[in-house]
C-alpha cells in the first residue's frame, strides 16, 4: 500500500462522483454525487498526512467533515424548497427563472 | 497482506460508488453510498486515523445517511420514484469522467516521491487530535462551530419559506382577511 495507491483510489472516487453529478437529475443524486467527491477530497487529506506524519492531515480532515455536513443541510432545505414550489425534485425545473 | 485488504476495501469502496451513481431508486442509492462511506471508513483505519474512521462511522452514516434518507421520504412522489433518474448525457458524462481519471492518474504517476508506503508508522493518535484541535487551532474549531450553527438555522429557514406564488390562499388566512381588516381600518 502505497501512498500513489490511496491517491489513485481518491481519483477514481472523485470521477465517479464527477459522472454522477452529470447524470443524475433529481437533487438527491446531486447532492449523493457531491458527497463522493467530498469524500474523495477527505482520503487524499488523510493519506498525506499519513504518509507525512503528524496531526495537520487528520485536522484538515475533520473540518472538512464539519463543512460537508453543513453543505448536506442546507442542500436537502434547497431540495425541500424545490419539492414546496415545484412539486418534484428534479433540478432541470428550477430553470423557470430563465425564461 | 495490508496491500491485499487494502485493495478488497479500495475495490469495494469503489463499487458501492458506482452503485451510488448508477442505482435508479434513489433510497437504494442513498443506502449504497453508506456503504460507500463506511469502506472508506475502514481505509482511515487502515491508514492509522482511528478517531476519523469512527467520526466518519458516526458523523456521516449516522447522521447524513439518514438526514438524506428522510429527505428523500419527504419528498418522494408516489407514482415514478424511479422514472426521470437517468439523463441521456451518460456517453458524454463518461467520457468526461473517464477523461479526468486518466489525467489525474497521469499527474499522480509523473510525481516523483509518491511511492513511499502510505503509512509511516506513527499514525496520529486521537490524544494527540484532541490536543491540536482544542490547543492550537481552537479558534478554527470554534469558527467550525459557528458555521454549523449558522447552515443549521439557514436550512431551518430556507425550508419553512413559502412560495408565495404557488401558495393557495384559504379562508380563514392572513391574506383573505386582509381586506375585511382594511376595510375595518378607517
Amino acid at each position: 500500500m502505497t501512498l500513489s495507491a490511496t491517491l489513485l483510489l481518491a481519483s477514481a472516487l472523485f470521477c465517479t462522483g464527477i459522472y454522477g453529478l452529470l447524470t443524475r437529475r433529481q437533487t438527491v443524486g446531486i447532492l449523493l454525487s457531491v458527497e463522493l467527491m467530498a469524500n474523495a477530497a477527505n482520503v487524499v487529506f488523510v493519506s498525506f498526512g499519513a504518509a507525512r506524519g503528524g496531526t495537520s492531515g487528520q485536522l484538515f480532515a475533520v473540518f472538512s467533515l464539519a463543512i460537508t455536513v453543513a453543505e448536506v443541510a442546507v442542500g436537502l432545505a434547497l431540495m425541500i424548497l424545490l419539492y414546496k414550489s415545484f412539486g418534484d425534485t428534479r433540478v432541470d425545473l428550477a430553470s423557470e427563472m430563465k425564461q | 497482506m495490508t496491500s491485499v485488504a487494502f485493495g478488497v476495501v479500495a475495490a469495494l469502496t469503489l463499487l458501492t460508488a458506482l452503485l451510488v451513481v448508477r442505482v435508479t431508486n434513489l433510497v437504494r442509492a442513498t443506502l449504497w453510498l453508506g456503504a460507500s462511506l463506511l469502506s472508506t471508513a475502514g481505509i482511515y483505519a487502515m491508514l492509522g486515523a482511528s478517531f476519523l474512521a469512527g467520526a466518519q462511522v458516526m458523523l456521516y452514516v449516522g447522521g447524513v445517511v439518514t438526514l438524506m434518507i428522510f429527505g428523500v421520504m419527504t419528498t418522494r412522489r408516489h407514482e415514478g420514484l424511479a422514472a426521470e433518474a437517468e439523463s441521456t448525457n451518460t456517453g458524454r458524462a463518461t467520457a468526461v469522467s473517464l477523461a479526468l481519471f486518466v489525467l489525474l492518474a497521469w499527474a499522480i504517476h509523473g510525481t516523483p516521491g509518491l511511492d513511499v508506503p502510505a503509512t509511516n508508522g506513527v499514525g496520529a493518535s486521537p490524544e494527540a487530535l484532541g490536543r491540536a484541535l482544542l490547543v492550537d487551532h481552537v479558534l478554527a474549531f470554534e469558527a467550525a462551530s459557528v458555521l454549523l450553527l449558522a447552515a443549521i438555522l439557514g436550512a431551518a429557514v430556507i425550508a419553512r419559506r413559502r412560495d408565495p406564488g404557488v401558495e393557495v390562499p384559504k379562508p380563514g388566512s392572513r391574506a383573505a382577511s386582509m381586506p375585511h381588516a382594511a376595510a375595518e381600518a378607517p
